[in-house]
């Protein structure tokens, strides 16, 4: 009676949340089995295993251009965007400077404005650019790349600044004392310090890229340059119940990069999620 | 998964050697000014090309100003800011900014160009094929995608056999190979149409006129093309449209950006003129806007609040549940209760509206019931925050671990010591503490759920849509309504759509600014 009041219970709710956590997963790994690859056949249990959706998906769509353009935009704009985000967390959390509240204030406020609706400024803004500097248009990495990283500045700087202010200034003081610069400061001192912080905005940055849908909808048109999400969303678009299994297996796929990120991140995670809000 | 708690401050610091050589930092220092410096010399080429003036000079400014940053003493905060600052300026404030800015004009479908686009437009539409029209041999081709590249006609003219390239820009000559009949087969800088890529895209070639001296080039079939001649002409001494044939004519309204005729009639092509506060005011008066308005309100924060809290309770139990060394599998369970965070969210949407599809969804299936799950209202509700709390539970199941751990142990045994049983000591000590540390997070959660345009759009896409109001479903929220209005298709309205916006873009900050006020996250932006 005892183990069941201490224990037991804790059993029996994180198997009942496991269920519902899992039904979906397991839903969509026995699709992406399913040999027929249809929607209307899928079951929880698969009638049988192949991995036709797997070979479909790879010969006759152009998942693995997809599957590139993913990974190099959401690397790059995440890694890209965390450093930025560090360098201005920097300024707000040791430097006082005139500016430094309302910049504060204005980077939660700006974030705020429902940024998709401004997808027509974006559309008009980059047809000249395309037409300027191709290489940075529509259908090129760096293009979205650089408009991804419009938003480095944001929550996550927020984040960030709560976390660097929870290193003691004695530290970098002393450092300063010694003669260090600020660069050598910031770099040397400070960024090892705050790893755990990077590490989650950096996870938080490439899941939210991976997944970002509407900007690069309307910036990717070549079939080539697609990312995951635009790709597998054109699979079920048109014909929703034929090419359900391959999407299934894209959905796989596509976790697939987001599990190994938070495996090398995973030390970090719990610390620096909270760390900015609970040590303040 | 490893869930340890070192807070930075106890782990050891390493200063520099006080006699490190700061050499190697002044060379790549000396090197990022330098790419800085190419890259802004590349990009100029094409703004002086263009005798983009506005934009060189914006070019130019930057760059000194970067130069002058990096290697004075001084500023040193905006050598910190600077980088992400430019970024944020050139690709959300004013994106931001130009977007706000069409809240006070008429910007939209037939509304968007200049008035003399707009007479442009009018005249090529009007073209009619006439006796002595022209003929020329057409072929279809595009500058981009051959599915949805933008379309150029290729025209031959028979005589000469010159090659041009027609857009709604006009003609220009262009290098191309040419067969005996006419057609042509490669042209550098063109992808041509295949007569079944044509095909496919035969509305578009339809609608296609390249505007010419004396009226347009349209299309005749796939490979035929006349110049015809215009029927409504602009007369600018009247300022007004005339039909050549029925002498009708349209006066230019500057208030309005349309030609209206004398018995009211308008044309269809505008042009964008600026129009006030009245986008504003419809959506307060107009008893069809306003109605669905604040319905969707209500719903709005429903369900954002219904998302934010049902999750935060979700993850906490999890948190809870297993925040003891005496559960056995701790780390199996842990591992497993977050895949969802890992699963790409777009894609589970997706398989979450199919799984509640009613003839062959998963749902419906596993439970033995036939519910049309996105046809009523209630039902259709329910299912878009299931599958809320189901994408959003795992990350509050993290951060309420983290803050768990974070709470001494010591406070609780304590609380037990004085006599107070577990729920007394989790109501009274743990769970204040908690709210502490997550509110922010919570506050922000509920500003990304209010505006969680993919969790509705990728679902039920607002449906079930009222009879009288296709345009305004029961699970919309303020942002798919305004995608609708802003993209959707009956015609585009962008100005109305950013005036809306701009009333969500207040709501949102004046609640999260309240929120905020109340939480000691506020005070540590003034210290």
């Amino acid at each position: 009676m005892k183990w069941l009041k201490q224990v037991g219970w804790r059993h029996g709710v994180a198997i009942l949340i496991l269920v519902f956590a899992m039904v979906p997963i397991v839903f969509v790994v026995s699709a992406a089995l399913n040999p027929l690859g249809t929607l209307s056949s899928s079951q929880l249990v698969p009638s049988g295993a192949s991995f036709g959706n797997f070979t479909r998906l790879l010969g006759d769509t152009a998942f693995g251009s997809w599957f590139l353009n993913s990974i190099v935009i959401a690397a790059t704009a995440s890694a890209a965007s965390v450093f930025l985000s560090a360098l201005a967390a920097y300024a707000f959390s040791r430097r006082r400077f005139r500016g430094r509240r309302v910049g504060l204030l204005s980077l939660l406020l700006i974030q705020m404005f429902p940024q998709f609706l401004a997808i027509v400024a974006i559309f008009l803004m980059f047809s000249t650019i395309t037409d300027y500097w191709p290489a940075i248009g529509f259908n090129t990495w760096w293009g979205l790349i650089l408009l991804y990283l419009g938003g480095a500045l944001g929550v996550n700087t927020w984040l960030m600044k709560g976390f660097f202010d929870t290193v003691p200034r004695e530290l970098d003081e002393s450092a300063t004392i010694d003669g260090a610069s600020h660069p050598q400061v910031f770099f040397r001192i400070l960024l090892p310090l705050v790893a755990p912080i990077l590490a989650v905005t950096g996870l938080l940055a490439f899941i939210g890229t991976i997944n970002e849908f509407l900007i690069a909808n309307v910036f990717l048109t070549d079939t080539g340059a697609k990312t995951l999400s635009i790709g597998l969303w054109g699979l079920v678009a048109g014909e929703r119940d034929a090419n359900f299994g391959m999407f299934c297996a894209g959905t796989l796929l596509t976790a697939i990069p987001t599990v190994l990120v938070f495996q090398l991140l995973q030390r970090y995670i719990t610390d620096g999620l909270t760390a900015g809000a609970v040590k303040g | 998964m490893v869930m340890q708690l070192d807070g930075p401050a106890t782990q050891r610091a390493r200063p520099p050697k006080p006699d490190m050589p700061d050499k190697s930092a002044g060379w790549f220092k000396i090197i990022l000014l330098g790419l800085t410096t190419a890259i802004a010399i590349w990009a100029a080429f094409p703004l002086i090309d263009n005798k983009a003036w506005t934009g060189l000079a914006i070019l130019i400014g930057t760059t000194a100003a970067l130069l002058y940053l990096y290697l004075t003493p001084r500023h040193i905060p905006a050598k910190y800011l600077a980088p992400g600052t430019i970024l944020l300026i050139a690709f959300q404030i004013f994106p931001v900014l130009y977007t706000a800015s069409t809240a006070f004009t008429n910007f939209g479908d037939g509304h968007r160009g200049t008035k003399a686009e707009a007479v442009v437009a009018i005249q090529t539409a009007s073209v009619t094929q006439v006796p002595g029209s022209l003929q020329y041999a057409l072929t279809v081709a595009t500058t981009g995608d051959t599915a949805t590249g933008p379309l150029v006609f290729l025209i031959t003219d028979p005589a000469t056999k010159q090659v041009s390239a027609g857009d709604a820009n006009g003609l220009t000559p262009v290098e191309a190979t040419v067969t005996s009949a006419g057609r042509v087969t490669a042209a550098s800088g063109y992808t041509v149409l295949t007569t079944g890529q044509a095909s496919l895209r035969s509305k578009e070639i339809t609608a296609l006129a390249v505007p010419t001296a004396g009226g347009a080039i349209r299309s005749s079939g796939l490979s035929r093309a006349y110049e015809g001649k215009a029927g409504r002409v602009y007369d600018a001494s009247c300022d007004c449209v005339r039909d050549t044939t029925t002498g009708k004519s349209w006066r230019a309204d500057e208030s309005l950006g349309l030609f209206v005729a004398g018995d009211g009639e308008r044309l269809a092509q505008g042009w964008k003129v600026t129009v006030g506060f009245s986008n504003f005011t419809r959506v307060l008066t107009d008893p069809a806007i306003s109605g669905p308005f604040l319905r969707t309100l209500v719903w709005n924060f429903a369900f954002a609040l219904l998302s934010t809290g049902g999750t935060f309770v979700l993850g906490l139990l999890c948190a809870i549940a297993l925040h003891s060394k005496r559960v056995r599998g701790r780390t199996l369970y842990r591992v497993l209760l977050i895949l969802p965070y890992a699963m790409p969210s777009f894609a589970m949407l997706l398989v979450w509206r199919d799984m509640f599809n009613t003839d062959f969804g998963l749902i419906n299936n596993l439970f033995g019931t036939d519910v049309d799950w996105f046809g009523g209202s209630a039902s259709a509700r329910f299912a878009v925050i299931l599958v809320q709390l189901w994408l959003g539970y795992p990350y509050m199941f993290l951060v309420a671990t983290g803050a768990l751990q974070a709470i001494p142990g010591e406070l609780t045994e304590a609380s037990r010591i004085d006599g107070a049983g577990a729920w007394a000591a989790f109501r009274k000590i743990t769970l204040p503490l908690l709210m502490v540390a997550l509110t922010p997070l919570l506050i922000s959660s509920f500003a990304f759920n209010f505006n969680n345009f993919n969790a509705i759009y990728l679902t039920t896409e607002g449906a079930p849509f009222p009879a009288d109001n296709p345009a305004n479903g029961a699970t919309d929220l303020l942002i798919t309504y305004t995608y609708r209005l802003a993209f959707g298709g009956a015609g585009a309205q962008y100005g109305f759509a950013a005036a809306i916006s701009i009333f969500i873009f207040l709501i949102v900050a004046v609640v999260s600014a309240i929120s905020f006020r109340r939480t000691r996250r506020q005070e540590e932006v003034y210290s």
